[in-house]
Formats: C-alpha cells, structure tokens, sequence
C-alpha cells in the first residue's frame, strides 16, 4: 500500500463541512415532522377508517414499503417535469423522504394505537374521567410511551438517509464533501472527516432522544 | 394512450429488454450475496463480541467499535469509503467487488445487532447448565443457544433482508449496473422519467413484496413457538 494519507488538508475544511451538517439536519426534521403527519393521518385511517379509506392508506403504505425510496425521489426530480411540475432538488428530496417516512411511521404509530387496551377505557370511565380526559390522560400518553422508542430509532435511520440527496446535487454533509473533495483528490481523507461527523452527529441526537424520552415519556431509551 | 403504448413497445424491445433483466439479476445478486457474507461475518462479530476471556480482549474492543461506528455512518458514505480505499489500495478493483464489499460491512453491521439480540434473548440458566455440563463455548452456541434463538432471529433477519433489496438501488451511484442505474439510463436515453420510473419502481415492487408476504407469514408460524417458552 503507497498511499500517504494526508488528513490535514480534510481536517482543514472543517468549518465549511458545517453548513452541510446543518442541511442534513434540517432535511431530516422536515421530512421527519412531515411524515409524522401524514403517517399519523394514515394510521388513523387505517385502524378507525371506512373499507375505502383503510383500503387506500393500506395501498399507500404498501407500495411506499416496498420500493426504494432512491427511485420515489427520482420519480419526483426526474418524472413529474413530464407533466409540468418541476421541483428543486431540495424540495424533491424533501417530498420524497416525507412520502416513504409517512409509510414507516404509520405501521409504529398503528402498533400503538393497537396497543391501548378497552379495559384501561373502562378503568378511567370508572373513575369519572370525561372523554377528553381520557384522551388526554390514559390514551396519549400509553400511545406516546409505546411508540416513542421506535420514533427515535427511526429519526436516527432517517439523518443518515438523507445523505441521498447528494446524489440530486443538493449540498448537505456528503455532497459538500464530495465537491470540496473534488479541489484537492483528498476523497478518501474527506470522508473519513465526514463519516465521523455523522458518528458525531447521530450520537448527539441519540443521546438527546433517549433523554428526552426518559424525562418526558419515562420510557427506557438505550443511551448510545 | 397512444403514447403509452408507445412506450410499452420501446420498453419491452427485445434489446433492451436483456438490458433489464441483466440489471434485475445484477440487483437480485447483490441482494443474496450481500446477505449470504453479511450473516456469516456478522455471526463473527457477534462471536467476537461475546467472548469474555483476557486474550480476546482486543478483538472484542474492534468488535464493538466496528458494530457501533458504521452503524452511524450512511449507507452512501460507506460506498465512498469502500471506493475510495479500495481504488487507493487495490489496482483496478471493480466496481462489482466494491459494490459487494460496501453491501456486505452494512450487512454485517445490522445482522450483528439482530443475531445478538437473539442470542441474548436465550435464558441464562441454559447456559450455565450447558457450563455445567461441560460444554465448550462453541458447542454450547451451536448445540444450546442457536437453536433456541433462531425463532427470534429469524422475523427481523428477514424483515433486514427484504429492506436489502431496496438498500442496494443506492450502489448505483458508483456506476454499478443495477435496477436503478438502469432506470436513470433509460431516461438519459430519452425516455418518459415518469414512466421509466413507474415501471423501475413496479418492478421493484415485484420483487419486494412477495418477500415481505412470505415474511409476514414466517413471523406467524414461529410465534407461537416463542410464546410456548417463555
């Protein structure tokens, strides 16, 4: 092996990996809240909904599932200017992301709508809770502690998959890195700084999650 | 309609049409070698992870370190990274071989947490009789632990592996020749974006969905086993 790393001249682009970093993240808590959303709508459907609206948020989850989120969002960048509608990258990436975690957030938050038993309805009716107290005091709750744990994970999956958008020309942490890469020919150095900036990264959120989740929701979160 | 139709016939030519079922194998390749290197390095890992002796120290510490660090990289660096060490220390390594190597560390990394919260679902007393007994470490994995943690295993393992077909469309972007490579060729070609994706998308699906059905139906028929011990 002759190759002489020179991670000096990565570790010297630092501050302008930064802006990217910030990009990620703002990618991902867009598309996170948005498909919390829309997948909470679809969750409601499918578990309270009619035949036809339990029919259609089960096609959408189905096919959103199953086919890759790369060529969602290819559909979107490179498909939809066919029929006049043309989006920035940005907002391409954005959109599809919210799409395909609407899908995967709908199956968590299903599960915890599932999980709330008739009795413990029952048991707040006995002690004189009206029905928004229950809702506010023994559904909410139980819902938001049942799910919470797999709502963090998936934000964590979600930061890592928005490195994506590089691919569309979008300059989030990979896609400034690759082109400040592109100056020097440091690829292998730049990303090595940029895959221990998304180590970083990912460890400060799971950490804030987990103690948000024990804080707020008294749930176990593993840490790191 | 017309044009549809149209488009039907451009994209079903006997040409291209080879072209296609060249980027599915590639895709469906990928897939079954990617799991096949992934589960056996990740049962490794997992093995390596749990030795508890002195002089295995070292490698239990890369273990975790391996396992804890690329689970927080993107699956997309991981590609670059791969590459570009590959290129810097292999001469003329092939994009395949690169393709393979990235799919394999993410595969690992993700079936090392799912085998070893399987093998750590087992009973502690299991294993302190099979200690009893005199079971060596390895006979107690084989002989007490894996066949008792294998309907834990297996629903997420597969869940892993069905998300593995779609995780691979992203090693097009080095250029391998896969289903999502195809797709983008097709409409550098000329071709409807909306329609050359629509049906990447639904061949995607095809491929995707009668895993996840066979999946779900695995799930069912192993639980009833899990419920029975515990």
């Amino acid at each position: 092996m002759n190759y002489t790393f020179q991670f000096g001249v990565a570790l010297d682009r630092l501050p302008d990996l930064i802006p990217g970093a910030w990009l990620s993240l703002e990618i991902a808590l867009l598309s996170f809240w948005g498909g919390a959303l829309l997948g909470l709508l679809l969750a409601s459907f499918k578990t309270y909904g009619g035949p036809v609206t339990r029919r259609l948020a089960d096609v959408y989850v189905t096919f959103f599932t199953n086919t890759p989120a790369l060529i969602q969002i290819y559909f979107i960048f490179w498909g939809l200017p066919d029929v006049g509608i043309v989006l920035s990258a940005f907002t391409s990436v954005v959109i599809g992301l919210t799409l395909n975690t609407a899908a995967y957030l709908c199956e968590i938050m299903r599960g915890g709508f599932l999980s709330v038993r008739n009795t413990e309805m029952e048991a707040a009716a006995a002690l004189g809770f009206s029905r928004w107290q229950q809702i506010r005091y023994v559904i909410v709750p139980h819902i938001a502690k049942t799910i919470y744990p797999a709502l963090a994970n998936y934000a964590v999956v979600l930061t890592l998959g928005t490195s994506m958008a590089m691919i569309f020309g979008v300059e989030e942490l990979t896609g400034r890195a690759f082109n400040l890469a592109s100056e020097n020919y440091r690829h292998l150095e730049m990303f090595t700084v940029v895959a221990g900036l998304y180590v970083v990264l990912t460890l400060i959120a799971s950490l804030a999650l987990a103690l948000v989740g024990r804080k707020v929701f008294r749930v176990k979160v593993r840490l790191i | 309609m017309d044009r549809f139709i149209s488009l039907l016939i451009t994209f079903f030519r006997p040409e291209t049409l080879g072209l296609l079922f060249q980027a599915i194998g590639l895709t469906i390749a990928l897939t079954v070698i990617g799991c096949v290197a992934g589960f056996i390095c990740a049962f490794a890992v997992v093995y390596a992870r749990q030795s508890r002796s002195w002089p295995a120290l070292p490698l239990r510490i890369a273990a975790i370190l391996f396992v804890e660090l690329f689970r927080r990289i993107p699956f997309l660096v991981i590609i670059y990274l791969v590459l570009f060490f590959l290129a810097a220390i292999v001469k003329g390594a092939s994009l395949f071989i690169i393709a393979v190597v990235a799919i394999s560390i993410y595969a690992t990394v993700y079936l090392s947490e799912i085998i070893r919260t399987g093998l750590e679902s087992v009973p502690r007393q299991q294993i302190e009789a099979a200690q009893a007994m005199n079971f060596s470490r390895w006979q107690t994995l084989i002989n007490v632990i894996v066949p008792q943690s294998w309907p834990v295993v297996l629903p997420p393992a597969f869940a892993f592996m069905v998300a593995f077909v779609k995780d691979t469309s992203l090693v097009s972007q080095i250029g391998v020749f896969e289903l999502a490579f195809r797709g983008r060729e097709l409409v550098n070609q000329g071709m409807s974006g909306l329609f050359a994706f629509g049906m990447i998308s639904l061949i995607y699906f095809l491929l995707s969905y009668p895993l996840t059905r066979l999946g779900r139906r695995l799930e069912k028929r192993l639980a009833p086993s899990r419920n029975q011990r515990s």
